[in-house]
């Protein structure tokens, strides 16, 4: 299952400048390794010491916030984009 | 948490002039104390943590504050802008009034009680004093483009902001918006785009843009911590204007949560410059029902907070994720204060309330924070004997759609005295 991963300006250093990467894997924890293993020491970026997603980090596959699907385990078909951003907010 | 230490940041980004950010000296993540230099980031390279600005205060006394305009320049000393903020074009928001709110506080039974009113500001909201400051970094970081994405009143306040400044604006809404709110800012740019989705659609497209694009500052995105800061002016207003000392009160709503937190942050800056006196102090947060996961965190004892879907007719704290939702369980926890939230009912009951006992007429946010003052009286978790402030947020104008159903004519009768007569009043 290829896909494509959006890769936010903070995470470029590991994938010297490019802003969107293709990777392999049908679960989003099977696209992350496999973009580990291109691009040493980005998923330790992404989630944290207990191998879950960071605090500050939103990962969407196609559109949808994984936090809102199967976080990890959300199936990442083929031709998926994969986006991963920042956290932010408006609102007060 | 853990601490990382970090060699010291260079100050100055190549480009940028000497004091461009005044008294701020670096960027440091809120998560793990990563510094950067002051610049267009905000989000920590190390963890995505929050990056938030560092200062190194001068002595700053009162009487320099009070010699100030009366807007939040007054305290530019405390903020991350140039000292010759005064000469660039900006809306001038800030220093509204803090109306001492004897009505409400009696029909509450609060002893003591004080509204502070952003409903007078430029654009009839708190946004235009997080958006003066996010212009000012946006020009001193040489930024062609002035942009957001929004729902309502920071739309309002970036478009009518870029326009006083001369600068191109561009402003990204949902495209299910009423047209009365695409009006509002429209009227200020010609570059409103209507985005196909909901906000958090609007908010990740504001997000991806920002970091592809050269030149472009989105005033929450990536010049977020610098716009931020800005709300730490209701807090030392509402300390100035109490005759300079920390109310023991305080209740504000929470979307991200940004907000509440500023005004801690203010709170604290203002007893460790010796501006006021050091004293307890407890902080509340409002939420609505739809969309309280904070408050939902705060009850339930825990720390991590669960995202949700929002719905409530209280659009502009229908944050589902809130990026600061932990730090404002800590500043509830340290201060003893709370986090509750109030029904779609109870909103729209707090916003007749304080129209009809202060001639107020609040958004649904203020609403929320009205009703949920009223719920911390009657469930005993905020002591109505000391002294409380009430922020209110925002204009009802804005929110007309969530209210018009509930208020109207007591009687329609024929153009005579005596059907007049016979409606009683």
């Amino acid at each position: 299952m290829s896909v494509r991963v959006r890769i936010p300006t903070i995470l470029r250093t590991y994938t010297g400048g490019d802003s969107e990467v293709t990777a392999e894997g049908a679960t989003l924890a099977e696209v992350l390794d496999h973009l580990d293993a291109n691009y040493a020491g980005i998923k330790g970026r992404i989630l944290d010491e207990d191998g879950k997603l960071r605090r500050f980090v939103n990962v969407y596959v196609n559109n949808d916030d994984v936090r809102f699907e199967q976080e990890l385990a959300t199936p990442t078909p083929a031709g998926a984009e994969v986006s991963v951003i920042p956290a932010v907010a408006g609102g007060c | 948490m853990s601490a990382v230490v970090t060699e010291s940041p260079e100050t100055t980004k190549p480009g940028l002039r000497e004091g461009a950010f005044g008294n701020a000296t670096a960027l440091s993540c809120r998560e793990c104390g990563h510094q950067v230099a002051l610049g267009p980031f905000y989000a920590c390279p190390e963890c995505f943590g929050p990056l938030e600005i560092s200062y190194a205060f001068p002595l700053v006394t009162r009487e320099e504050i009070e010699a100030g305009p009366r807007n939040i320049w007054r305290y530019k000393a405390l903020l991350p802008v140039p000292s010759d903020i005064e000469t660039s074009p900006n809306t001038e928001p800030g220093f509204t009034r803090l109306l001492d709110a004897a009505n409400l506080a009696a029909e509450l039974g609060i002893a003591k009680l004080w509204v502070k009113d952003d409903s007078t500001n430029p654009t009839n909201s708190f946004k235009d004093r997080v958006v003066a400051c996010a212009l000012s970094a946006a020009r001193e970081l040489g930024s062609t483009v002035f942009a957001c994405p929004s729902t309502g009143n920071l739309a309002n306040a970036v478009a009518a902001a870029g326009a006083r400044a001369g600068i191109k604006t561009v402003v990204f809404i949902p495209s299910n918006l009423e047209q009365p709110k695409q009006v509002n800012s429209a009227i200020f740019t010609e570059n409103l785009v209507a985005v196909d989705g909901n906000y958090d659609d609007v908010n990740k497209l504001a997000s991806e843009i920002a970091g592809e694009e050269e030149g472009w500052a989105f005033v929450n995105v990536n010049v977020r911590p610098y716009y931020a800061e800005g709300s730490k002016t209701l807090g030392y207003e509402i300390a100035e204007q109490l005759g300079w000392r920390l109310p023991d009160q305080v209740v504000i709503p929470v979307a991200s949560g940004s907000q509440l937190t500023k005004v801690d942050k203010a709170f604290q800056e203002l007893i460790k410059l010796g501006l006021v006196e050091d004293k307890p102090y407890r902080i509340f947060g409002a939420q609505a029902e739809g969309c309280g996961p904070v408050a939902t965190a705060y009850k339930a004892g825990v720390d991590a907070i669960r995202p949700v879907k929002p719905d409530t007719i209280a659009k502009s704290l229908a944050i589902g994720n809130p990026a600061d939702g932990i730090y404002v369980l800590d500043i509830a926890r340290r201060t003893g204060g709370a986090v509750e939230e109030v029904t779609d009912e109870e909103i729209r009951a707090g916003i007749v309330l304080l129209a009809r006992t202060e001639g107020i007429f609040t958004e649904t946010a203020g609403g929320t924070t009205t009703a949920v003052t009223k719920k911390l009286v009657e469930t005993g978790q905020l002591d109505p004997t000391l002294e409380t402030v009430i922020i209110n947020t925002g204009h009802g104008l804005k929110t007309l759609d969530s209210i018009s159903g509930q208020v109207g004519p007591a009687a329609t009768i024929a153009p005579s005295y005596d059907a007049f007569k016979a409606t009683g009043l």
